[in-house]
């Protein structure tokens, strides 16, 4: 079977001025809306507790409110999870009482003091999620996470530039700033929950991409040895286009994947799986549009460059 | 087809062999009963998201502990002074890790100078501008204070937790002042949390009869006293049994006023709960718990003299800064044995009989994060993840057959080894599988499969190019090679970077996503290769399954 002729051959690089519009625009507008709305950073960065409670029945959010209201909680934000039964009660930093001694394990307690009545007789709320995250804490796991991510594409960029050729290695790096920037615009548009499991998400998108980069990118270098007397642009695009079936193939397996966690995979899986399916079309994308290009434009620029200088001594 | 050597098929043997022995305990849901003894039994360790449980990074004060060993050092040189017949005017601690040392006037502050360098040798003596001596702990000493209270806290709460009895704890120090503290699979997190975050610092103070407490009470309180309240609950009797919680606090709770008396005592501890050597719940004659503790040689000679000098006077116990009784001294204790009473609830009792023999924390500790995960929601967790992978895994060994045929059937067996061996190596290495582990196994599954279609994708190119089946299969591994290891070392380095400067649920993605890699390389590259040789090396194959 085939989904891809083999002898197919697209002109995608004749296509790079569209591409590089539809990725800058999207690029900017990523930057736009996180530096405008800024990322809904969730509990592991900003800060605050989380508190996930199971009710035996429908849980009375509006009595749960009035109850929190009561014991000095009334800023708490409470919201269905998963399923009408169970509830988030999220406390930001700001209301938490005090930075004292075993605080947050006073507070759950009291919380759930306030609103176990609330299930009837002989009836039991159940907890069962605890999360407090105290603002140190919060903000090494924001800066420990972008230094990571920052180290990996120093790595990335040693790697490449060592194995392929410098230009590559840009290419790469950027293909890759690429993509998290734009998941990044995506977290902050929607106003998702920004969380760990979707940095776990974002690291994986990058391992994602990177390999398809790589893939694409040795296709080329073994080209550029079969076709000496083309340009470059033919030889991206006849790599581009043999390894297309491959592409397309692997991103769809993924995809089903990814297809089933979403659907399957429970309340806190369902982002990550909605992420990463961003991610596939993202990263799949920056590989033909965003890593070629790059090579190809320094490439460019570098014989200008060379030309100038030719000219230049006599 | 090129010959594949022996060697490397018997070493895939033993690799394959191995991690299905490792795997199937895992696999089986534990290791069953009839499972021989020298056979690996151990399972995949699930991270506590997966399986429930208390998830705590503590704080130790360390500051706390230098100002304690300050004040330690103002009596310590008190009795040099004395020893040396020193008269001073004053003597206090100053800052953190500091005392000053008044003396008067005409004093010979050379000789007393020397005195105490020589007696205080980790300790920098010197005399201020102002005419005072300062002795000041060098910085040494001071991170000697520091990395013993942060020890001595891991192995008292550690102490703590296996008395309270929970399976598998594991507790690390992080950094300079921080603990690490992780307990599976617990029925009730806000107990243990009580129970370790406790300094449980028992003293035992002389209430000071002479002082004036109201006057104390508007500010006039006397220099060598503090004022402590006992909290007590109105009427004796056990209120209903909250867990994890003081009878006060119970009574609070049902709407009850708790009386909080106040209580003029001396700030100098006459003895402290160090003199240990037991305590155990007991019951009154009312059938009320208490806790009864056992002093030591020293701690009973001390007890004794305390009780048989202060006759008729209160004697107040004091825990972490609260009073739980003050009873009137009515003769000398010999023995060394007390008892603490309080209206306690019986687990209160018992988790305080627990931290009195566990002894104090040299230092408060603070929570700075806190991830608690019931039992319930781990398990369902753990099906939610099983079934979405199971299901995605099917789709994709189903899409991978009817698209590549019988190279697709390979690939397929290569990407469920490769899962395999990744399943062996974290249950050997006892790492744990968490929600990020997870979200690895994922990238790994699309890694391990891609590296399968590059191969499949490059032998196709050959036979189209209209090479035999052999030399296209020889070909097509040629040449995908050096992109699957270039994309795979690629990975490799990006998870060893973000193990080695991510925190914890980075670094359980990263230790996934590098075995299976490491597993990838021989499963998509040898193992498919191997299977192929075997199948075909004695038939005339016309036509590839591809």
């Amino acid at each position: 079977m085939e989904l891809i002729r083999s002898n197919i051959n697209f002109d995608f690089v004749g296509l790079k001025k569209w591409a590089f519009v539809i990725s800058g625009l999207t690029f900017f507008l990523s930057i736009v809306s996180l530096s405008t709305h800024g990322l809904n950073f969730g509990l592991d960065f900003a800060g605050g507790a989380v508190l996930q409670v199971r009710f035996p029945g429908p849980a009375p959010i509006a009595s749960v409110r009035t109850a929190l209201g009561e014991i000095g909680l009334a800023g708490a934000v409470i919201q269905e999870f998963g399923s009408p039964q169970e509830i988030l009660i999220r406390i930001h930093q700001e209301q938490q009482p005090g930075g004292k001694d075993g605080e947050s394990a006073k507070m759950s307690q009291k919380i759930m003091d306030a609103i176990s009545p609330l299930a009837g007789k002989d009836q039991k709320v159940e907890l069962r999620r605890v999360e407090y995250v105290g603002p140190q804490v919060g903000r090494e796991l924001t800066v420990n996470g972008i230094w990571a991510v920052v180290y990996s594409w120093l790595a990335i960029l040693v790697y490449v530039g060592i194995r392929f050729e410098f230009r590559f290695a840009v290419g790469a790096v950027l293909s890759l700033i690429h993509d998290v920037f734009i998941i990044l615009g995506f977290f902050s548009f929607t106003q998702k929950e920004f969380s760990l499991v979707v940095v776990a998400a974002l690291l994986t998108i990058i391992g994602y991409s990177i390999n398809d980069t790589i893939v694409v990118f040795d296709r080329i270098r073994d080209e550029i040895k079969r076709m000496r007397n083309y340009p470059l642009e033919a030889v991206i695009n006849e790599a581009v286009n043999r390894t297309l079936s491959r592409t397309i193939i692997t991103s769809l397996t993924v995809v089903l994947v990814l297809v089933a966690l979403l659907f399957y995979g429970g309340e806190v899986i369902h982002d990550f799986a909605l992420a990463l399916l961003l991610g596939v079309v993202v990263g799949t994308w920056s590989s033909i549009y965003v890593a070629s290009p790059t090579v190809l434009v320094l490439e460019n620029w570098q014989k200008r460059r060379q030309a100038v200088r030719e000219a230049a001594t006599p | 087809m090129r010959h594949f050597p022996l060697w490397k098929t018997i070493v895939s043997g033993v690799i394959v062999f191995f991690s299905v022995l490792y795997c199937l305990p895992t696999l089986m849901g534990g290791a069953p009963s009839w499972w021989p003894s020298w056979l690996p039994a151990k399972t995949v360790y699930r991270g506590l998201d997966l399986q429930g449980g208390l998830y705590l990074l503590l704080h130790v004060q360390t500051d706390k502990a230098v100002e304690q060993a300050a004040e330690n050092l103002v009596d310590e040189i008190r009795l040099s002074l004395r020893k040396g017949k020193v008269r001073y005017q004053s003597i206090k601690r100053q800052g953190m890790d500091a005392v000053e040392l008044n003396l008067p006037a005409d004093a010979a502050k050379a000789e007393v100078l020397t005195l105490l360098k020589g007696d205080f040798r980790n300790a920098k003596v010197e005399e201020t501008p102002d005419g005072a001596i300062r002795v000041r702990f060098d910085a040494k000493e001071v991170a000697d204070l520091r990395r013993f209270a942060v020890d001595q806290s891991i192995q008292t709460i550690r102490s703590r937790i296996d008395q309270f009895g929970v399976a598998e704890p594991s507790l690390q120090k992080q950094g300079e002042e921080r603990i690490l503290l992780q307990l599976p699979g617990l029925d009730d997190p806000s107990r243990a949390k009580n129970l370790i975050g406790r300094t449980a610092r028992l003293e035992f103070k002389m209430v000071d009869e002479k002082g004036d407490l109201a006057a104390a009470l508007a500010g006039a309180i006397p220099p060598d006293d503090q004022i402590l309240y006992e909290e007590r609950a109105p009427g004796r009797g056990r209120q209903p049994g909250k867990r994890g919680k003081t009878a006060a606090a119970a009574a609070e709770d049902a709407g009850q006023k708790v009386v909080r008396t106040p209580l003029l005592v001396k700030k100098r501890a006459s003895l402290t709960g160090e003199l240990l050597t037991d305590a155990r719940v007991n019951f009154d004659q009312y059938g009320e718990p208490l806790v009864s503790i056992v002093f030591n040689h020293q701690g009973a000679r001390k007890f004794a003299q305390v009780t048989g000098e202060h006759v008729g006077e209160r004697l107040a116990i004091v825990l972490d800064d609260k009073i739980y009784s003050a009873p009137v001294l009515r003769e000398k204790i010999e023995g060394g044995r007390a008892q603490i009473t309080g209206n306690f609830s019986m687990e209160e009792a018992h988790d305080l009989a627990i931290v009195l023999r566990a002894g104090a924390l040299p230092a408060p500790v603070t929570i700075l994060e806190e991830r608690t995960v019931g039992p319930t929601l781990g398990s369902d967790a753990i099906h939610e993840g099983i079934l979405s992978s199971v299901a995605g895994g099917l789709l994709v060994i189903l899409f991978m057959g009817l698209y590549y045929k019988g190279m697709g059937w390979l690939a397929n067996i290569a990407v469920v080894f490769n899962i395999f061996v990744l399943m062996a190596v974290l249950a050997g290495l006892q790492a744990a599988l968490t929600v990020p582990g997870i979200a690895g196994v994922v990238l790994l599954i699309g890694i391990a499969v891609d590296a399968n279609v590059l191969i499949i994708e490059r032998i196709r190119e050959e036979l189209r190019l209209g090479k035999s089946p052999f030399a296209a299969i020889d070909q097509g591994y040629d040449k995908a090679f050096l992109t699957i290891l270039d994309s795979h070392v690629t990975a490799l380095a990006t998870s060893l970077i973000l193990f080695q400067f991510g925190t914890g649920p980075v670094r359980g993605f990263a230790v996934t996503l590098a075995i299976g890699l490491v597993a990838s390389l021989f499963t998509s590259i040898t193992l498919t290769r191997l299977m192929l040789y075997y199948l075909l090396r004695n038939r005339r194959v016309q036509k590839l399954s591809i």
